[in-house]
């Protein structure tokens, strides 16, 4: 913790030393030094006070906004306590209205609870957290969320948060009422007492704020159900501030494999951390630091690597200049080193996410895919992506895109997204949707793509978009593509049912006319006429691509499931009358010409 | 061929059609691919000759629709030949609305099809009984064209002189005209405002011919009238147009030489003998006439022409021509002369032209 601050700080001396240099410069016209009087005014800013300026940098820039932050942040502390204590998660989300623009937010888990004297720290203290320092994947990465969300309700409210928890039956449960002293970065103690709970264990975070609660997009309520969607293993009770309670409801028992914490890969590191982690080390030979600090580094590896660097293994870590760990890093560079293990990252896998989608949204295709691990900058990731096609989706918009990083639904910044790229830079086309070069593609259709890592690069603290790394987005767009292939050919199978219907259609409605122009040419008299009719409907099945059984195990498989389909088929009847066939078929290439 | 000859024609064809269903074989028809791929330039009977690619169409359940309605338009032909009555495009459009779900939803469909039978018997559409909504073109000047009167069918002699600031309007069939006239040359024009011009100043009189308006691409009579006139009485012809790719390439070369979609027919309604007067790109330099940018169509149908057209490839003159227009991303039109006055088109341009044929294009 103190660590994270003296970084705060060490770059404010930064900004101090610039203004000294300039002080200096001036010194040398004036007689009083500058510098003396500017030092009166340099102190140390907190970390608090510094959020409090730029609330906008964790999510705060609005009241809408800041309303979904808060449960956002609480949702995910509750859902990754509760896997690391191998409870199925049950959560309670309530918003209630507590006059113009401000509410109450409440979250309520059944996880393993807080000891008392760690929920000052976890609810009031910025960059107090267990997740920060270690390569694991997780929802939270640095601890500011919650204690931002309780510090923000303190600044529009000017009232504490309200944390109850309990560790277990024998347990007492605790109510404090915290708030945070933003100048020191310190928890306030409001009032605290022992209470009656319904609890065997578990924690409730109420949050009282200026905010504002609207539906749509980027709401909380699409938040939850996103939630839902790709954490089938949890169950989410949520009363909206007006509406009746909603219910997500886990569609699996099973909880999702616990993720191993490792150490970072080579790869992974730049200078900075390089030199922290030399500084820190406990280790006395570079060797040693090399092989214990690292994943997939043995002594044959460590070697090389010194080798590389023109180091000698036995070199002191606290004796590495600052050169010399830009040497070590080349050497890193240089060195081929097997990929880091991939049990630090828990995906849900394919069916799980067939699951979840299929609870929450009612579409007609489903098909989704779980990659095999890959690693960008020496970190091991997953991409898991799922396609749903139909139902009430809208087939003249553009499709709907679902992003997730770790389990933890993306709903800012579409546009900057990893996820958004990979899905605009591939060609749908071809696989049965409308396209524009390099927009979204149109049809009714939603994407949902998953990103798992032990660490997520994301373009900004609020976490709100994955960063255009090209590993990442290759790994994304091969994941798309064959959700593509899957939708290209269930469309196709249902296309050609279609056509294959509408074929049987046009058999009947037009051998009439056939007959009854070969009627009128060669006088036919009825009889001859019926006769012809039987003879042509026995040429005209013949022409058909396509058996009877096949056309219904087709009917079967990808017929019309609902009512407004059969409309549709209409159209396409009147569609296909005036262009397809018959435009193919005549020639209008000289067209330009007014023949008359 | 003659027109009783159709009602056969369509009986043989619909006989085939039921014979083949009845073996239950899918019965197919044939005919003439209608495009510019599928022609000829024939140098030696000055115009386009179809070449030997078809298209079929075979009776399956995607085609079904199209077949019928071919079917039907066969029907329709028949009884209007065998009853001696006529239906014009849009009428026979109009007519489909009774055939349920066979009829057409666009005229354009049914011209279609009424064109691809046109091409599967190898006939004029009018020899099947049906005939365009548009009048063929007008007349004035030193000709007398001799018709019959449709009720008495007493021959009635029209003279071409006397419509004062009118004009005559050719029919839509023109095989039964016979012509006198002493006139030397025929001069096809694009605009009727520029017809108007030469006929208010009697322009036919001062140098004795004949003036034929052709409003646009002219139609298949307009062309069967100026050829059979200048067969006849062995006319040069003259044609005037906008200096522009349209009228080069769609006014001027169909008028000669025919077109790709009538490519059955071309061998009537073409005009073999017509050279062009103008104007060309070269009198837009010489005239400093005002001028308009070529659109991105023009160039677009320059480029097509040059590449496609196979009268074009044939004459490099006009390829030249077109060429330079090209390069030179100008189109001028005919009444652009008004910039010289009014009448400069009377007083010099045409007398400039008829004697430097130099200056013409083939």
């Amino acid at each position: 913790m103190q660590k994270t601050l003296d970084f705060g700080s060490s770059d404010l001396n930064g900004v101090d030393k610039a203004e000294s240099r300039a002080a200096a410069n001036a010194q040398k016209e004036k007689a009083a030094p500058v510098a003396v009087e500017l030092a009166k005014k340099q102190r140390e800013i907190s970390v608090a006070e510094f959020f409090e300026k730029n609330r906008h940098l964790l999510g705060f820039d609005n009241r809408k906004k800041a309303l979904l932050t808060t449960v956002k942040e609480a949702v995910d502390n509750s859902l990754d306590a509760c896997e690391e204590a191998k409870v199925l998660p049950e959560l309670v989300v309530e918003i209630t209205n507590m006059g113009e623009n401000r509410y109450r937010i409440a979250v309520e888990d059944n996880g393993p609870g807080i000891v008392r004297k760690q929920i000052p720290n976890i609810f009031a203290k910025l960059l107090y957290g267990s997740k920060f320092h270690r390569l694991k994947q997780s929802r939270g990465q640095q601890g500011i969320g919650i204690s931002a969300s309780v510090m923000y309700g303190q600044l529009t409210t000017g009232r504490p948060a309200k944390i109850i928890s309990k560790i277990g039956p024998e347990y007492p449960a605790h109510e404090i009422e915290l708030k945070l002293d933003t100048s020191k970065n310190k928890p306030l103690i409001v009032s605290e007492k022992e209470v009656e709970w319904h609890r065997d264990h578990g924690t409730r975070v109420e949050i009282d704020l200026e905010g504002d609660y609207m539906k749509g997009a980027q709401s909380v309520d699409e938040y939850l159900r996103e939630t839902a969607i790709i954490n089938p293993h949890v169950t989410i009770i949520y009363q909206p501030p007006q509406d009746s309670q909603i219910m997500f409801v886990r569609a699996t028992e099973e909880l999702p494999k616990e993720p191993k914490e490792i150490k970072p890969h080579p790869y992974g590191v730049e200078l900075g951390i390089l030199m922290k982690m030399l500084e820190n080390t406990e280790y006395r030979t570079l060797n040693a630091f090399l092989t214990n600090e690292f994943s997939r580094v043995g002594a044959g590896t460590a070697k090389e690597i010194c080798e590389q660097s023109f180091l000698l293994p036995s070199t002191s870590p606290r004796n590495i200049s600052r050169e010399m760990a830009e040497k070590l890093l080349e050497g890193i560079k240089k060195t081929k080193i097997m990929a880091p293990p991939t049990d630090s990252i828990s995906p849900l896998g394919k069916e799980l996410i067939e699951k979840g989608l299929k609870k929450e949204l009612n579409a007609e295709f489903y098909h989704s895919i779980s990659r095999s691990p890959s690693v960008y900058r020496g970190n091991p990731f997953i991409i898991e992506a799922a396609i749903a096609y139909g139902g009430n989706m809208p087939e003249d918009k553009p499709i709907e895109i679902m992003r997730f990083a770790n389990r933890v639904p993306l709903l800012y910044q579409q546009g900057a997204c990893a996820v958004t790229k990979s899905i605009t830079s591939t060609n749908w086309r071809p696989y049965g949707l409308k396209q524009s070069q390099g927009s979204i593609p149109i049809g009714g259709c939603l994407i949902v793509v998953h990103m798992a890592s032990v660490w997520v690069p994301f373009t900004s603290e609020a976490k709100e978009a994955i960063a255009h790394y090209p590993e990442i987005i290759k790994e994304i767009k091969l994941a798309l593509q064959e959700l593509g292939r899957e939708l290209g050919k269930y469309l196709g199978k249902k296309r050609r049912l279609h056509q294959e219907l509408t074929k049987v259609d046009y058999i009947s409605k037009y051998l009439p006319h056939v007959s009854g122009a070969l009627q009128e040419i060669l006088t036919l008299d009825e009889g001859e006429k019926a006769r012809l009719e039987d003879h042509l409907r026995v040429v005209l099945e013949k022409t058909r691509s396509i058996k009877k059984e096949e056309l219904d195990e087709l009917k079967k498989d990808y017929g019309p499931k609902r009512k407004r389909e059969s409309n549709e088929a209409d159209n396409f009847d009147e569609e296909e009358e005036g262009s397809s066939e018959d435009d193919q078929e005549r020639d209008y290439s000289d067209n330009e010409e007014e023949e008359l | 061929m003659t027109e009783e000859d159709v009602p056969k024609k369509i009986k043989s064809v619909s006989k085939r059609i039921y014979t083949e269903i009845l073996k239950e074989e899918k019965p197919e028809v044939s005919m003439p691919l209608r495009s510019l791929q599928n022609v000829t330039y024939d140098e030696k009977e000055g115009y386009f000759q179809l070449d030997n690619k078809f298209k079929s169409r075979t009776l399956t359940a995607s085609t079904v629709k199209t077949f019928a309605q071919t079917l039907k338009m066969m029907a329709l032909s028949k009884t209007l030949v065998e009853t001696d009555d006529i239906a014009t495009k849009r009428e026979t459009y109009y007519v489909s609305k009774n055939w349920g779900d066979a009829r057409f939803k666009e005229q354009v469909e049914s011209d279609t099809v009424m064109d691809d039978i046109e091409a599967m018997f190898m006939v004029n559409r009018e020899q099947m009984g049906f005939v365009p909504e548009e009048k063929g073109g007008d007349i004035a000047g030193k000709l007398v064209v001799i018709d019959k009167d449709p009720e008495t069918g007493k021959e009635i002699r029209i003279d071409c002189t006397k419509f004062g600031s009118g004009a005559y309007s050719i029919p839509i069939s023109v095989e039964h005209l016979k012509f006198e006239t002493n006139a030397k040359f025929i001069l096809a024009i694009e605009t009727a405002g520029m017809f108007q011009r030469l006929v208010k100043h009697t322009y036919w009189k001062t140098a004795n011919c004949i003036l034929v308006s052709m409003g646009g691409v002219p139609t298949r009579a307009c062309r069967r009238f100026v050829r059979r006139l200048s067969d006849e009485r062995k006319l040069p012809v003259y044609v005037f147009t906008d200096g522009d790719p349209y009228g080069f390439l769609n006014i001027y070369r169909t008028f000669k030489v025919g077109s790709g979609n009538a490519a059955h027919i071309n061998k009537y309604f073409c005009v073999p003998n017509a050279k062009f007067f103008g104007i060309t790109t070269q009198d837009i330099i010489d005239y400093k006439l005002p001028t308009h940018p070529l659109k991105e169509v023009d160039i677009k149908r320059i480029k097509d022409g040059i590449k496609n057209d196979p009268f074009v490839k044939h004459y490099k003159q006009w390829e030249k021509s077109l060429i330079e227009m090209v390069k030179l991303k100008k189109r001028a039109e005919q009444q652009a002369l008004a910039q010289h006055g009014l009448n400069f088109v009377i007083s010099n341009y045409l007398p400039d032209k008829l004697k430097n044929p130099k200056t013409w294009l083939p």
